[in-house]
């Protein structure tokens, strides 16, 4: 083995790198915050009894989990490009894992929805709650008890998945800034392994504040 | 704009081409499943039956390869490659890293489905005179077996899908082939319509068997 390694630069990258992870916090909070909106319509729309919706839903839900992530984010950028739509890099990747994030999360909405017994509904609403009030004080809680271990896990997908930016030209997250500082002086190894500790740190907070949420949130 | 679609320069070698890059996509999750389950097979029922200090270690470690984006751990596998000495393919690169990935996912899985089976199942085995192995030939590996499998299929599914990053590190797989065919043609939306429809044809008939059989072993507890 006759490579030195050089630990300096990386380290000189770093401040820079860390900004990138805030644009990569960024682009993976608004496709959950998007991507959940979606999911939501979309399960709604899977069990609605116009058939449009719900072909259009299913597709959806079907495109998503069954093509790659990273073709999901080239057909926005290129794909819609050739319509004469031009999404920059940033639109472009947020919108590919907003419609990835928004296949899966129907899943999860849907197996929710049915992991709740609809006697529950029956007995808020014989006690004389509403439909809505029963709806939101009494089903709501329920299905969140349960879809919040999977969103915690969709989340640190859409960490993991900003990273296929580069690939697309996204220059200013994590993994476009190391990219930067790797095609200027080679190091990969050193930068990208850096560019690891921190999406292994930010993977960590997601899933320990998630862990803290839940115990805060869910105890009787 | 919309006229490009239907007049088109894409022949048909390019879809051989293309195919050609789909049997490359094939061939890695080949071997990174392969790989990945034996791995995962091994680490889960380890986990699954070792004390905790050989479990959260290996946990622990397990858990790296699922926190860090494989698109990274491809090119760090690559370079480490380089500075190591060791001549490999960038395809041997991407089935190792992809196996490796793929091994501390199926690890929880097979973990998972080794714990679902009921404690009360395997004393009663015991009881009944059947040996250690018996028990794990005969009980625990049935039992873990449905329920593991609908997971295993989406895993694999999963792997496949992931195979795409690949070609960061230089290999030419149905993604890559289709932005070799982007750049001659320029017309990327007629092509990546074309690999995405393949990609949706080598998922979408196994998922759809995975979630039959889940559903079917579900009524049948």
């Amino acid at each position: 083995m006759n490579y030195t390694f050089h630990w300096l630069p990386a380290f000189r990258a770093l401040p820079d790198m860390l900004w990138g992870a805030l644009v990569t916090l960024e682009i993976a909070v608004l496709s959950m915050v998007l991507g959940v909106l979606f999911a939501t319509l979309l399960a709604v729309g899977a069990s609605s009894k116009y058939r449009v919706f719900r072909a259009a839903a299913v597709s959806w839900v079907e495109l998503a989990r069954n093509t790659p992530a990273l073709f999901q984010i080239y057909m926005a950028y290129f794909g819609l490009g050739s319509l004469g739509i031009h999404l920059d890099s940033f639109v472009a990747l947020l919108a590919g894992i907003t419609f990835n994030n928004a296949g899966y999360l129907a899943e999860t909405f849907r197996g929710g929805l049915r992991a709740v017994p609809q006697t529950q509904l029956r007995a808020a609403r014989s006690l004389g709650m509403g439909q809505i009030q029963a709806f939101r004080l009494v089903m709501m809680p329920q299905m969140f008890r349960i879809v919040f271990y999977p969103m915690t896990n969709q989340m640190v997908w859409a960490i993991l998945m900003t990273s296929l930016g580069v690939i697309v030209g996204l220059n200013n997250d994590l993994t476009g800034v190391t990219q930067e500082y790797n095609v200027r002086s080679f190091r990969t190894f050193e930068y990208f392994a850096l560019a690891a500790v921190i999406y292994y740190l930010l993977a960590k907070l997601v899933t320990g504040s998630a862990r803290l949420l839940a115990w805060r949130l869910f105890r009787y | 704009m919309f006229s490009s679609l239907f007049e088109t320069t894409f022949s048909f070698n390019d879809l051989m081409f293309m195919l050609k890059g789909a049997g490359v996509t094939l061939m890695l999750t080949f071997w990174a499943v392969l790989g990945g389950t034996l791995l995962g097979v091994v680490f889960g029922v380890v986990r699954a039956v070792s004390p905790w200090w050989v479990n959260a270690p290996l946990g622990a470690v397990l858990d790296v390869f699922r926190s860090i984006p494989l698109l990274i751990q491809l090119v760090v596998a690559n370079s480490f490659k380089t500075i190591i000495g060791i001549h490999w393919s960038p395809f041997t690169v991407g089935c190792v890293v992809l196996a490796l990935y793929m091994s501390a996912y199926c690890t929880e899985i097979v973990r998972s489905g080794f714990l679902a089976v009921p404690t009360t199942t395997r004393r009663a085995a015991r009881s009944l005179g059947l040996t250690w192995r018996q028990d794990l030939t005969e009980i625990v590996f049935p039992i873990a077996l449905r329920v593991a499998l609908p997971s295993w299929i989406g895993l694999t599914l999963g792997v496949m899908k992931d195979t795409a990053m690949v070609w960061w590190i230089g290999v030419v797989e149905l993604l890559r082939s289709s932005q070799v065919i982007v750049t001659r043609i320029h017309e990327p939306l007629f092509v990546l319509t074309i690999a995405g429809l393949i990609y949706f044809l080598m998922s979408f008939p196994i998922a759809r068997l995975g979630a039959r059989l889940e559903k079917r072993w579900r009524e049948n507890d």
